[in-house]
């Protein structure tokens, strides 16, 4: 039993991403007027974290076919 | 009632306490052993013991409190940092690794006992025991507590399901499920708080911005307009900087006993050192954690610094106790400011994330030394090792109930927490003296050691007893004995205290040595004293895995980063 902890990472930020970004695409406008300075950072933090959360899980995949 | 969650929000949440929680689900199937239970199998790369060292270093009382400093005393704080940290974490490297990871000793206790004799373990497993429980309740009080007043959550529940969670996910995998959830939990409070940073310095007006609105706070408390925004330049008077700290007090007091007292004998962290896979690993372990530890002052000083500037520029609310500002609130307020529905869901996760990492850091600590230092030494050696990994997972329930009898204590009587909490401070702060003289001096010995600390913790005590911050009444503070010398600040007074007691335990240490006999010999002492043992092989490694270089390196980016903001 050997999970690589990159998996779960990769896994759960991914869902966060998507989360967030979907949330972001679908959202009312005025609540990033009203918070975060008219930026929409719902979408554009959920990116981010999908970014990182996909580099996680290509390491993982990547470490566990090379073995 | 602070903040009002929406439903993406509650669904963040619920994923991450999905993904803890499955963590230990699937970590079950390899704990075959104590080993494994308690030690992780020895056997985790370096870079994942680096994150959980941090991780579980990372507890909410470090984001929140360094958040609150960071607003009650400007970039200052980072000297918790720059000066309270980085030295003493590439030091357990280099030199204390090869000690605790190269002897058969299991736990920082069980050098001690090794090293010096039974009577020094006991009074330092004991002590740490105790310690490890109750930090773990009042992170459960602390959490129930800002839930309650922040959310309007229920206070109990709030204590039965962080206590349960924990209980879970380390009764099923050990100290690997917690390493992994520590490293998840690193990124979280990276990624949760980031956007947090970067919205209030765009929002000032950047650094410029943000170093012209800390001039009008410093000038508001009578001090120079720099005062918040610089480190070092007004260290030379208490009465110049808002800490109300000298630079000797707080290199020495600080930088060196409180720090190395804590980054190399707390077994906490070293634990985490030591489940790394190889004697390379376990001491590259503290010096990349280091790396991360030397930016954190952006991650969890800034966004204090950023509210009271905005607090004092009109932009921003900030909830006020009894008459001054309430500080500890800082990081709900921002998040309420500056987080729309969906982030706001994220950066509460990081901070429950970080609750609960400071309570599982303290349980897989506390299971440990009990069932190695206390169960299996005093009260039934020699049983079967399936034996004491049920020990270990009874404990680990004991350790929760015991933290949630803490927690509730801690709502009735807060006095006696802050008693308490003293004490234990007191027992700590000459612990460093003893674990100096006993790698690096082989003719410290057992009673050297054991009447060393009680009389460095004795000096605390007294130190503390006839000393008063200013300002402050006699009794919890202070002074309760008489009052003889006054501080400017209460963190002055912490940090003279630590520098008595070390003094007092290295020279009480250093005395009694040379009056009893050394009943270790040579040979016994091998692999326990830098003299006796062999020095690791580094030369063959490329220089990234080399810990002196690699040690070197964060040293002299680390004395930049004082420069810039000197």
């Amino acid at each position: 039993m050997d999970l690589d902890v990159r998996l779960p990472i990769g896994m759960m930020f991914s869902l966060f991403g998507l989360m967030l970004a979907g949330f972001g695409l679908t959202s009312d406008p005025s609540i990033y007027a009203a918070h975060s300075l008219g930026i929409n950072v719902d979408l554009g933090w959920g990116i981010v974290l999908l970014a990182f959360g996909g580099t996680m899980l290509t390491f993982a995949l990547r470490a566990r076919r090379r073995r | 009632m602070i903040i009002q969650l929406g439903v993406i929000d509650y669904c963040l949440l619920a994923v991450y306490f999905a993904f803890v929680l499955g963590i230990g689900v699937v970590l079950r199937k390899g704990v075959g052993g104590t080993k494994d239970f308690f030690e992780s199998g020895r056997a985790l790369p370096a870079w994942i013991c680096a994150l959980g060292f941090i991780g579980a270093n990372l507890g909410a009382q470090e984001v929140m409190g360094m958040a609150a400093s960071g607003a009650k005393y400007g970039i200052m704080t980072s000297h918790f940092y720059w000066v309270g940290a980085i030295p003493a974490m590439v030091f357990v490297a280099v030199f204390m690794m090869p000690f605790y990871y190269g002897s058969k000793a299991r736990s920082v206790p069980e050098y001690l006992k090794l090293r010096f004799d039974e009577k020094t373990r006991g009074f330092n497993a004991v002590t740490f025991a105790c310690m490890t429980v109750m930090s773990s309740g009042i992170s459960m009080y602390a959490l129930a507590t800002l839930l309650h007043a922040i959310l309007g959550w229920n206070f109990h529940l709030c204590i039965a399901a962080s206590g349960v969670v924990v209980l879970v996910y380390i009764f099923m995998g050990g100290l690997r499920s917690a390493i992994y959830n520590e490293v998840l939990q690193f990124f979280l409070i990276v990624f949760g708080f980031l956007p947090l940073v970067l919205l209030g310095l765009k929002q000032i007006g950047g650094w410029s911005g943000l170093k012209s609105k800390l001039a009008v706070v410093a000038t508001q408390h009578g001090m120079a307009a720099g005062a918040w925004s610089h480190s070092w330049a007004y260290a030379g008077s208490p009465h110049a900087n808002p800490m109300g700290v000298e630079w000797f007090g707080l290199v020495m007091g600080l930088g060196f006993v409180l720090s190395f007292g804590y980054w190399c004998t707390d077994f906490l962290v070293v634990q985490r050192a030591m489940a790394a896979e190889s004697m390379s690993a376990a001491r590259r372990t503290p010096i990349i954690a280091a790396f991360p530890k030397m930016l954190f002052p952006f991650l969890v000083i800034l966004p204090g610094m950023l509210a009271i500037a905005l607090y004092t520029a009109g932009d921003l609310v900030l909830p006020s106790k009894g008459g001054s500002l309430n500080y500890d609130l800082v990081v709900p307020v921002m998040l309420a400011r500056f987080f729309p529905s969906g982030l706001l869901g994220l950066g509460l996760t990081a901070l429950i994330a970080s609750f609960m990492s400071g309570m599982a850091g303290n349980v897989t600590a506390f299971n440990t030394v009990w069932t190695y230092d206390i169960y299996q030494s005093y009260i039934r050696p020699g049983a079967s090792d399936a034996h004491y990994l049920r020990v270990g997972r009874a404990a680990t329930v004991a350790g929760i109930a015991a933290s949630v009898a803490c927690a509730y204590t801690a709502a009735k009587f807060n006095n006696i927490m802050d008693v308490l909490q003293l004490v234990f401070a007191f027992v700590n702060a000459p612990l460093f003296a003893t674990f100096l003289l006993g790698m690096f001096w082989r003719r410290a010995t057992g009673h050297g050691a054991f009447f060393g600390l009680l009389a460095g913790t004795a000096a605390a005590a007294a130190h503390h007893g006839l000393s008063l911050p200013a300002g402050a009444e006699t009794g919890i503070k202070g002074g309760w004995l008489s009052v003889v010398h006054h501080y400017p600040s209460e963190m002055a007074q912490n940090f003279w205290t630590a520098i008595w007691a070390f003094s007092i335990c290295f020279v009480a240490t250093a005395l009694v040595s040379l009056g009893t006999r050394q009943r270790r010999s040579p040979d016994e002492l091998t692999g326990l004293v830098y003299a006796l043992t062999p020095k690791p092989k580094d030369e063959g490694l490329p220089w990234t895995k080399r810990p002196a270089v690699l040690g070197i390196g964060i040293l002299a980016l680390t004395l930049v980063l004082n420069i810039i903001f000197w």
